[in-house]
């Protein structure tokens, strides 16, 4: 079995993978969108469209942005008027132009002067015409612009600050693509869709008024071929709209193949793997353009379905007029303008159809935006004081009265964690800690040990509050961790974590991340302390080297001495290390014991390590198994007990 | 618009390359036409209402203008609707080559070359630079021969209908594509800063995202948001600096097209009142201004995208150029691994070419068939590197490596990559079921082969443990087992090749020193005539190696077995202490 995969397998198991989708597709993608015609995005779905209410909420929502300046909105709406006015007035103007030509009874020169007087009169709405297509679009252009920055900003500033559970619940491709993709398509909206719409309804409004202003026959036949073309173009929108889902979930799958093979391209190396991933790669490869083929050909045929349509109809009101003007006397003039007029008529309805499918995926982007914004952020002030003052209470689960939390006073923080019967799971139904207790007093070691999963990083987890207890509490200085505000809190508490993260910028710049008052003397004296000065100066710009691309440059041992310098130069009484040393070899470790020693000296430090040695040290190392403190002592006692800590250490039991 | 060597992916597709435009002329053909048809319709009305034409004889010539105009639509859409399958065709099925190929030259890339690109871009390039030249591409098909085509044709159509006044568009229409030009070549450069802005905040948002954490317990938000909000101004003014020149475009054309309106009017009427013109043919006049003025304008904005599929073509060539730079071509086909002696002979080897500071110095070592090496170092030191060069992940600068005698680079890369089994420090799982991450090893492997190395590893019994046992569905990078286990399977998968020499890079270190043991002990039975490089953090897990090679700072500075390297090394007694300190107080 497990030979090689269909293709139908293939997608299925790809699918799902590509954490980022891609943004592209878009048949024909930029649409021509000239009088040209041609296909743009064409789909729009009945399916896509979300509740009434919902999308109405969306609309309001997206409105807001845009409606900071309402003087300024007024303009435009002014000048799309205006341009809108002046384009079909100017059209009319043939009419009473070209019927005075031909008109036999008048004199030569009185045609001439009213022609002359004519084009004087053209040339005026022509002007009118183009100085309020330019004002629209500039001042669109503001507001449009505006509008996303304002949208990124709150959307960046959200993100900021909603709880590390959500960023733990959702995938960063999936949050980037809110950032790109979607606020994309709603710049589209705003730049550009927005103003057609509106500019689109208006000429069909006032196209339709002059038309039937100028001859009813003539209108009633045009109008009867609206229903036609919007239906044509709804069934040809809603079965490409299926096949478009089809081409995204295969070009998501083709995304999610190929980051998973370069991804592990020194894997598919080692295993001589390349021509499996390049035959399924093909296979995939060719299963998106079968579906491109039939996403993008219907949409293709948008354009030329719906032009050469109303190239139909051009040729009936064109005959027809003409018959009109024979036998019932309908003027060459009329004949012209209507003609010129239906040609017009069916561009904004063309336009809005092809339309339809940016605006749908902008309210659906928008949905996807306004979601992450309404989530919940994280409280910064204190959490709820008790209406009389009084600290909030633990939650259930039993609590010595002498232990009751004390108020937040503002005082510097010493230290003194505790733990009182602190119950946890990441999802209710799950608990991963059972009735935790314990404490560290100032200046105090503490180990975590314990199997993946325990529950070790969790502790620390709910120290510093980036998720909050289910039951009992957690004080610092007799005083529930709730009911500090959140960044004094986390001010006061530093932490080295397992995944070291650096930014883009210089070591100096990265270090000093941890107090960014901190002079370059602080700074290189925290890299000292963390032995990461002797690599430091051996980069080729010692501390003004720029780190790139979460720091690829540096071994990953490196980058922990980094994380260890950064949280070094903070002045925090609480310091948590969370397997901060697991890629610096012993030798290492050891050089940097000395510095790490010091830097615990005064600060209650929290250390969660695989390797034993370096826990051994410890005040007292909690041995956690199954969210439960099962043993508990210094090494020296536990070891001493011959427990679960015993074999571990001398390598008889099983870590996993 | 395509650079040289894309004709690789136009040629099979020739035929649909060249009847898409081909159709889509038919409707340009139709578009000038139609407006002629009309202007025959205007003047007979006009002759009938001079008298020269009876009723019934004007309505005859109408009506079958009507038709014709009629058969024509219907031409144009038969014709439009095959452009564009054809089109969609061409351009879809030259995407595909195109994915594929690059696709597989990213497989027969070096790190080296990886190293260039980050992965990031590579997926990009593979995915969304391809479309946005697909679309490039789909769109040339159908308005390359279509704007162009209106233009002419437009011009054509109005010197015939009246050569004099046409001489009014032909001054227009090279003002107007200077205008044009001008605007796009002032704002092509301003859309490239755009661009690099844009890249600038992506960067950003994607490294907050990823370092929420720290972001967080340094209490860095409103640093984090403050500083986005000034990438994201920067945006903002470098896309309207874009932006202001390109709204004007359509104001300028439809000033353009104004003008010209008004101009024709003027004069057409001019002549229509001497008698020298007809009002049908001032009409017609008027339309095939228009025409001609939008063909314009879509001109500019093929140009206009034109640019944006170059930055995109640019972006894949430089992957698709990028010279391979390990290659098996001297490799001899018969060449296997047999026995599974390793040597290095004086093997230097640095990373980047312009630093002085060698990675590996001067490196020599051999190992027989069936040999237990350890190597053990400091972080940074190059254990990584030396052992990657036998599989032939990197290239020496100075030296050589022989496997079995020969030099690695007379093996064809699946004959030594057979040969050699690597367990990665970076362990990487993929999505699919463990049974299928482990046959990665071998496909064609029998499930007792699959328990056996499971047990090798150590991983027979937590598999076991799980609801699916083999069959169960990994997570992206395998998220759903403990780094432990994550390195259990790696090794197995590694085993079930059968290699002849088999390298654990760090591969035990989330493993407990128990089941390291186990592993160590069937490694030592089972595996007797594989030959062993096991670099590892702790003194234990080499102890009983048959060989230790110490290094430091990509110096050799010991090499022998445990005891004799306790008593000459000292780098390895420091080592030594390190780690066994802690137990003596024990």
């Amino acid at each position: 079995m497990a030979k090689r995969l269909s293709e139908e397998e293939l997608l299925k198991k790809y699918e799902n993978v590509g954490s980022v989708q891609s943004s592209g597709g878009g048949p024909g993608g930029p649409g021509p969108g000239g009088p040209g015609g041609g296909p743009g995005r064409g789909p729009k779905g009945e399916d896509d469209m979300k509740k009434p209410s919902q999308t109405g909420d969306t609309i309001k929502r997206l409105a807001h942005y845009i409606a900071g300046n309402k003087k300024w909105l007024a303009l435009v709406a002014v000048c799309l008027l205006g341009y809108s006015g002046a384009t079909l007035a100017a059209s009319y103007l043939l009419r009473p132009i070209l019927n005075t030509l031909v008109d036999s009874s008048m004199t030569m020169w009185s045609r001439l002067t009213y022609l002359g007087e004519m084009i004087g009169v053209m040339a005026a709405v022509y002007a009118v015409a183009v100085v309020c297509n330019y004002l629209q679009s500039r001042i669109m252009l503001s507001i449009s612009q505006s509008a996303l920055q304002k949208l990124r900003n709150d959307l960046f500033e959200k993100l900021e600050h909603l709880p590390v559970r959500y960023y733990d619940q959702n995938s960063n491709g999936d949050l980037m693509s809110r950032f790109t993709n979607d606020v994309d398509t709603i710049g589209e909206l705003l730049n550009s869709t927005l103003v057609q719409l509106v500019s689109g309804v208006i000429s069909i409004v006032g196209t339709l008024c002059i038309m039937l202003y100028t001859n009813w026959i003539l209108t009633i036949i045009t109008i009867i071929s609206i229903p036609i073309i919007a239906k044509l173009g709804g069934t040809i929108a809603s079965r490409s709209r299926k096949y478009y889902t089809q081409q995204q979930a295969a070009l998501g799958a083709v995304n999610g193949y190929v980051e998973e093979m370069v991804t592990g391209q020194k894997v598919v190396k080692v295993f001589g793997h390349e021509e499996t991933a390049k035959d399924e790669f093909g296979t995939l490869s060719d299963a998106l353009q079968k579906r491109q083929m039939s996403a993008q050909f219907l949409s293709a045929c948008m354009g030329p379905v719906m032009g050469n349509f109303s190239q139909l109809t051009y040729a009936i009101t064109a005959t027809v007029g003409a018959v009109l003007c024979i036998t019932s006397g309908f003027d060459i003039g009329g004949l012209t303008i209507f003609v010129n007029y239906s040609r017009q008529f069916s561009r904004p309805i063309n336009e809005l159809s092809q339309q339809m499918n940016t605006i749908f995926s902008a309210l659906a982007g928008a949905e996807r935006v306004f979601t992450v914004l309404d989530e919940e952020p994280e409280q910064l002030k204190p959490m709820d004081v008790n209406a009389d003052g009084t600290p909030i209470q633990p939650l259930p689960g039993e609590i010595p009265p002498e232990d009751a939390p004390k108020p937040y006073t503002g005082e510097p923080m010493q230290g003194y964690v505790r733990l009182t019967n602190v119950t946890f799971g990441y999802k209710p139904e799950k608990t991963i800690l059972k009735e935790i207790n314990c404490y560290a007093k100032p200046g105090q070691k503490i180990a975590f040990v314990g199997s993946t999963g325990a529950g070790k990083t969790t502790i620390t987890n709910l120290i510093n509050r980036f998720y909050e207890v289910n039951q009992g509490c957690i004080t610092i200085d007799g005083i529930d961790v709730r009911n500090y505000p959140l960044d004094v809190l986390r001010k006061n508490i530093a932490m080295v974590l397992q995944d070291t993260h650096l930014f883009t910028g210089t070591v100096m710049e990265n270090i000093r991340y941890g107090r960014p008052d901190a002079t370059d003397e602080e700074v290189i004296e925290a890299a000292k302390l963390a032995s990461a000065d002797s690599f430091i100066q051996r980069l080729s710009d010692g501390y003004d080297t720029m780190l790139e691309g979460d720091g690829a440059n540096l071994s990953q041992g490196q980058r922990q001495l980094l994380n260890i310098a950064r949280a070094a130069v903070t002045t925090a009484p609480i310091l948590i290390l969370d397997e901060a040393t697991s890629s610096v070899d012993t030798r290492t470790e050891r050089h940097i014991e000395i510095g790490l020693d010091n830097l615990m000296a005064n600060r209650t430090t929290f250390v969660i390590a695989h390797r034993l040695s370096t826990v051994r040290n410890s005040h007292a190392i909690m041995v956690l198994e199954h969210g439960e403190i099962i043993e508990r002592g210094t090494h020296d006692e536990l070891l001493a007990m011959g427990g679960r800590y015993y074999n571990l250490y001398t390598g008889k039991a099983e870590l996993s | 618009m395509k650079q040289e060597g894309y004709w690789k992916y136009i040629k099979p597709y020739l035929s649909a390359f060249i009847i898409g435009p081909i159709l889509m002329l038919v409707e340009v053909v139709g578009e000038v036409v139609m407006p002629k048809l009309f202007a025959v319709m205007n003047n007979t009305v006009v002759s009938y209402n001079a008298n020269r034409l009876s009723a019934a004889d004007a309505n005859a010539t109408i009506v079958g203008n009507g038709l014709l105009m009629a058969g024509m639509a219907v031409l144009m859409f038969i014709g439009g609707t095959g452009g564009a399958y054809f089109s969609v065709r061409a351009s879809s099925k030259f995407a595909c080559d195109l994915r594929k190929d690059v696709f597989n030259h990213i497989q027969n890339f070096s790190f080296e070359n990886i190293d260039k690109f980050s992965t990031g871009s590579l997926v990009t390039r593979t995915t969304n630079d391809i479309t946005q030249l697909q679309n490039f591409v789909s769109m040339i098909l159908r308005m390359a021969l279509r704007a162009p085509g209106m233009m002419i044709g437009g011009i054509i159509m109005a010197l015939m209908t009246n050569a004099k006044l046409a001489l009014i568009v032909l001054c227009m229409v090279p003002i107007l594509a200077i205008a044009i030009a001008l605007m796009l070549w002032f704002s092509f450069p301003l859309f490239q800063k755009m661009q690099t802005k844009l890249d600038n905040l992506n960067t950003k948002i994607q490294e907050n995202l990823t370092n929420v954490r720290v972001v967080k317990s340094f209490v860095r938000e409103d640093y984090e948001t403050d500083k986005f909000k000034e990438s994201n101004k920067d945006l903002k003014d470098s896309t309207m600096a874009a932006m202001k020149i390109m709204i004007a475009t359509m104001p300028v054309m439809t000033l353009a097209m104004n003008v010209t309106t008004l101009a024709i009017v003027w004069f057409g009427g001019k002549r229509v009142v001497s008698g020298d013109m007809t009002v049908g043919d001032l009409t017609a006049f008027i339309t095939y201004i228009t025409q001609i003025l939008s063909s314009l304008m879509m001109l500019s904005m093929i140009i206009m995208n034109a640019s944006r599929a170059m930055a995109s073509s640019k972006r894949i060539r430089a992957v698709l150029n990028e010279e391979v730079t390990l290659t098996d071509e001297n490799g001899s086909e018969d060449l296997k691994v047999e026995h599974g002696s390793v040597e290095f002979k004086d093997v230097c080897f640095r990373y980047y070419k312009n630093t002085d500071a060698w990675v590996l110095d001067h490196i020599s070592f051999s190992a027989k068939p069936g040999e237990t090496v350890g190597i053990i170092g400091s972080t940074g030191c190059g254990k990584t590197t030396l052992v990657s060069m036998i599989p032939r992940l990197y290239d020496p600068d100075e030296g050589e490596i022989l496997v079995d005698g020969k030099n690695v680079k007379d093996y064809k890369f699946t004959n030594l990559r057979d040969g050699v089994g690597m367990v990665l420090q970076k362990n990487v799982l993929f999505s699919g079921s463990i049974e299928e991450n482990l046959r990665w090893g071998n496909e064609d492997a029998t499930d007792e082969e699959i328990r056996q190395v499971a047990k090798v590893a150590q991983a027979d019994k937590f598999i076991d443990s799980f609801d699916d046992g083999y069959g169960m569905e990994l997570g992206q990078g395998g998220v759903n087992v403990s780094g432990g286990q994550k390195q259990r399977l790696c090794i197995a998968r590694a085993l079930l090749k059968n290699p002849k020499i088999i390298i654990l890079d760090d591969s035990t270190s989330a493993v407990d020193t128990a089941t390291e043991a186990n592993i160590r002990y069937y490694f030592a039975n089972d595996l007797k005539d594989t030959t062993k490089l096991i670099i590892a953090q702790r003194i234990g897990s080499v102890m009983e190696a048959d060989k230790i090679i110490v290094l430091d700072e990509g110096r050799i500075v010991g090499e022998g077995k445990h005891e004799e390297l306790l008593k000459t090394c000292v780098a390895y007694r420091e080592i030594y202490a390190s780690q066994m300190e802690n137990r003596k107080e024990a």
